[in-house]
């Protein structure tokens, strides 16, 4: 994490990617506690992921990393099981055979980031999906888009928080 | 989108990192104490024999508990602006100006004849008080919440009211220095009215504003 608020996106990117495995676990065990099914769990480790993110620069760094991190998870928990508590969830066996069979999907695609995306500016889900998804840098991306890198670097920035917000909005 | 993807388009954005709570905080505080005292110096000026008043022991005394709730406020908010934070040694700090308070109160009641009670805790100033030590904690704790936005509390309430415990401590600070009051027996009734006023409404922003 220091070398990651440091810049280097390397070391950062495989934190993340180290810490992944171990959020599932916790959000599945804080899920399970709370009696809520495991269905949200990758859409609360990838909002979770987020927030961790945005909010790097409050770790302290004299501090141990893995308090902070499980505090934030923790809280991105009760969040979706607040979202999940004013949601109304009908029993879908009885209906199961007016439906038709559901896709094989991805277990770590995120349902809610997804239709999330959907609510971001044309060009900032662009970025965002370009960077992410389809795995392009930055350069790419922007010789792509016609932008400065210093525009695709800004846009996503942006975009990131504007997915934020929008989790956070959806719970209202 | 895959979590994978999300993480490559985290690491992507690695190079914004914002500035520590810290620092964000004792900049908006700083800031938002000058604009206040700026309003006090325009506005309402120390009170004419201030220079006399130095020279007493209860007016100077005012200010303790008032610096203390301020510094108090402003460490303690640093700390919330964290998720894993604690108050700690800032809830001491709070609470030893609480305890200042009554303590002067003590003493008060022990130096001043009883029939004299009454007539001091009223003051003159009262009115005065409860307005003008909120409205100059307006700029302070408005900074105070803005700053406390970039950070990440886990309670956005308690939060917002150290944020307004803080911007209080300054509100007093300056009105003080106006007020003809010194007595302990007024200090200790008004202007804790005064401090809750704004760490009540700190906790209303900050239970709408400091959710992320």
């Amino acid at each position: 994490m220091r070398a990651g608020i440091a810049g280097d996106a390397r070391a950062y990117r495989s934190l993340l990617e180290a810490l992944t495995p171990r959020l599932r676990a916790l959000v599945a065990r804080s899920l399970a506690r709370a009696g809520a099914s495991g269905a949200d769990m990758e859409d609360v480790v990838q909002e979770t992921l987020l927030a961790i993110h945005l909010k790097r620069h409050t770790w302290e760094p004299s501090q141990p990393l893995a308090p902070w991190v499980w505090t934030i998870a923790r809280n991105k928990t009760i969040d979706a099981l607040r979202r999940r508590g004013r949601r109304i969830e009908l029993p879908v066996d009885d209906l199961a055979e007016f439906l038709p069979a559901p896709a094989e999907r991805d277990p770590t695609e995120g349902g809610d980031v997804e239709r999330l995306l959907g609510s971001l500016g044309e060009r900032q889900r662009d970025i965002v999906r370009s960077i992410g998804v389809e795995d392009r840098s930055i350069r790419e991306t922007a010789d792509r888009l016609g932008m400065s890198e210093g525009a695709v670097r800004v846009a996503l920035h942006r975009g990131l928080k504007a997915l934020a917000a929008l989790y956070r909005r959806s719970e209202a | 989108m895959k979590t994978e993807d999300l993480i490559a388009a985290l690491a992507a954005d690695g190079a914004t990192v914002e500035t520590p709570p810290a620092r964000r905080a004792g900049t908006a505080l700083l800031v938002g104490a000058l604009i206040a005292a700026v309003v006090f110096a325009v506005l309402i000026g120390p009170r004419p024999d201030w220079r006399a008043a130095i020279e007493t022991v209860r007016f100077p005394f005012k200010f303790v508990p008032f610096v203390l709730l301020a510094i108090g406020g402003i460490g303690g908010l640093i700390r919330l602006s964290r998720p894993d934070g604690r108050l700690g040694v800032f809830a001491a700090i709070l609470a030893l100006a609480a305890g200042l308070l009554l303590g002067s109160v003590v003493v008060e009641l022990a130096v001043v004849p009883a029939d004299r009670w009454a007539r001091l805790a009223i003051g003159h100033n009262a009115p005065h008080c409860l307005t003008l030590t909120p409205f100059l904690a307006i700029a302070p704790l408005a900074a105070a919440l803005l700053a406390a936005r970039h950070g990440a509390t886990t309670r956005p309430a308690l939060t917002g009211a150290v944020a307004g415990l803080a911007a209080a401590g300054v509100g007093a600070t300056l009105y003080a220095m106006n007020c003809t009051d010194d007595s302990p027996l007024f200090v200790a009734l008004w202007y804790p009215l005064a401090v809750a006023i704004v760490a009540g409404a700190g906790a209303l922003f900050g239970r709408r504003l400091l959710v992320w």
